[in-house]
């Protein structure tokens, strides 16, 4: 109905072109759009432009280039990314398995396993930081009491509080993956794992050939979309480092912020404009699969 | 009545084998923030794994603000309130509407309205921080709240409206025909056809924006610097930076903290795991 008004006065020529052009419905369809749109328009197109407008000097880039903390938190993010999530998302579609075997105890620890997910960040990672103090801390406590011996100053040593930063951000995000994997798990028709029981199939050929080829579209998906989340965990490095020691441990996401309270906004937003060819096509992939 | 065999038994161990590390792993730093909050600050600090004599002082402590970071407590547990319920309102607000119009009435661009909600979805959300911040001083509203409403909102939109098409999608269109032929309005439609037939989606949706605005910590203490403005979570951030913090009553505060977003998310567990995975796992 609705095309065949549109198709009417588009014909003749319509001096009230708006109110002719749409019927009523339509006209509501834009109306109940426009709080959205203001939203996207003044929230998300004008700081990205302006963003992009502070950081249009070509010597910003030069002089990003020249800080050595910038390539170190370039390397710092690969890290991050390359290690943290396919740990993460091996450990997820292994625990996905044990999850979905039929026992009563384990139906009571997934219920537990959910919490780190659901709890905020920010208490957790502060009792992360507390246990890892290297006088205080349980850990090194329990170290010497153990060993007579001083623990590590684990937060001191850069390789070490950037390996734990990556810990604490797989503690936060591995029931949400494990979670998904298991609804994709379960999915999967149980009558295929039967027929393949008949036949005599191990546990791994069983793996190989019907849980794998179901679910790795899956896995492909969750590890992008992994990948861009992981981008942007600040919390993760910023309450448990605060990018220390010696700024040696920051990722591009605490980055920015470290230029902004050094009142460098310029630094900021080109540090954020040179991971946008990392950034892009990850974000296209994920445009693709979810526009459908 | 048969007894389980060898086999069995080594199973169920092996099983075990699995299920203890992931238990400790799971608990262990959560029973670190209650052991702190549940402790004098000499026994906390001592590194015993239990607490000596355990106590609610610190609760006292917190409750009372009777301590000189704690001064707020109760006004900045209200704002966090405040701004979660005022995301979780104006984000179900626009997301319906919007989801509505695209799904629903076919309005023209709703696919391009789509497209740029889930690029911002997919942009990382600290990459947006720092020209957001920017854009916020340009419009005047650092330290106001309304700032962080609005940038929360935005970041709970794309999410949200998206989740809503999927679900309207699915509902059939004859609904829509035979509301037409009655002679309904396209407001008519939306309440008295639409609304209650989405209301599951939109309960997921309200309490995924509430419960991301009650946990934001970026956004939160760029956008607002004024004590008696900010949220618990800057207050607890603000903690970490002074020398001798009091830990104990800093972890007392954090648990306090997690404890609303915990309750809500197990209570509603039923609605949030089958709507927010259910995009995921479709593909």
């Amino acid at each position: 109905m609705s095309s065949l008004t549109l198709s009417d006065s588009a014909a003749a020529p319509a001096p009230s072109a708006a109110s002719e052009r749409f019927s009523p419905w339509q006209v509501w369809g834009l109306i109940l759009c426009v709080p959205y749109v203001l939203v996207f328009l003044i929230f998300v197109l004008f700081p990205v432009g302006y963003g992009f407008w502070l950081a249009r000097a070509p010597a910003t880039y030069v002089k990003l280039f020249d800080d050595p903390i910038f390539f170190r938190s370039l390397i710092n993010t690969i890290a991050f990314l390359v290690i943290g999530i396919n740990l993460k998302m091996l450990v997820a579609l292994l625990l996905s398995g044990f999850f979905v075997t039929p026992r009563w105890w384990i139906k009571i620890l997934s219920v537990l396993f959910i919490l780190p997910w659901a709890l905020p960040s920010i208490p957790t990672i502060l009792s992360f930081r507390f246990m890892l103090n290297p006088e205080w801390g349980v850990i090194n406590q329990l170290i010497f009491q153990l060993t007579t011996d001083d623990g590590p100053n684990w937060l001191n040593d850069p390789t070490l509080a950037l390996a734990l930063a990556i810990l604490v951000h797989i503690w936060k995000s591995l029931p949400f993956w494990t979670l998904i994997l298991i609804a994709g798990r379960l999915a999967i028709p149980s009558e295929m794992y039967e027929a393949a029981s008949v036949d005599g199939a191990s546990k791994w050929q069983k793996f190989r050939h019907i849980t794998w080829p179901s679910m790795q579209t899956l896995y492909l998906t969750c590890t992008v979309l992994s990948m861009i989340w992981t981008l942007g965990d600040f919390n993760s490095v910023y309450l448990l480092t605060g990018g220390g020691p010696a700024d040696l441990t920051h990722v591009l996401a605490t980055l920015g912020i470290r230029y902004l309270r050094l009142d460098e906004v310029d630094m900021s937003v080109a540090s954020i404009v040179c991971a946008l060819p990392l950034v892009l096509p990850l974000i296209y992939f994920m445009m693709k699969r979810l526009s459908k | 009545m048969k007894l389980p065999g060898m086999r069995a038994v080594v199973d169920e161990g092996k099983l075990m084998l699995v299920g203890i590390p992931v238990f400790l792993w799971t608990a262990l730093p959560i029973y670190h923030l209650c052991l702190f909050a549940f402790s004098a600050k000499d026994s906390a600090f001592s590194g015993r794994l239990w607490p000596a004599e355990p106590t609610l002082r610190n609760f006292g402590t917190v409750f009372g603000q009777k301590h000189h970071f704690l001064v707020h407590f109760w006004l900045q547990l209200g704002n966090s309130l405040l701004i979660a319920v005022a995301v979780g309102v104006l984000t179900l607000l626009i997301a319906t509407c919007t989801a509505f119009a695209i799904s629903r009435l076919k309005v023209p661009g709703g696919r391009w309205i789509m497209n740029l909600s889930l690029f911002t979805y997919f942009i990382p959300a600290a990459f947006l921080a720092v020209p957001m911040y920017k854009a916020m001083g340009v419009y005047g509203l650092l330290n106001n709240q309304w700032a962080l409403i609005l940038a929360m909102v935005t970041i709970a939109s794309p999410y949200s409206i998206w989740v809503l098409k999927q679900a309207s999608d699915k509902l059939p269109y004859e609904l829509d025909e035979a509301a037409k032929v009655d002679g309904a309005t396209p407001l008519q439609l939306f309440r008295l056809v639409y609304l209650p037939l989405v209301a599951p989606s939109m309960v997921a949706i309200g309490i995924y924006a509430l419960i991301l605005a009650w946990n934001e910590y970026l956004y939160a203490f760029l956008l607002l610097s004024n004590d008696k403005d900010i949220t618990l979570a800057v207050a607890l951030g603000n903690f970490l930076a002074a020398d001798d913090s009091p830990w104990e009553l800093l972890m007392t505060t954090g648990l306090i903290y997690a404890l609303p977003p915990a309750a809500i998310y197990y209570a509603f567990r039923r609605y949030m795991t089958a709507d927010l995975t259910a995009g995921a796992v479709k593909s």
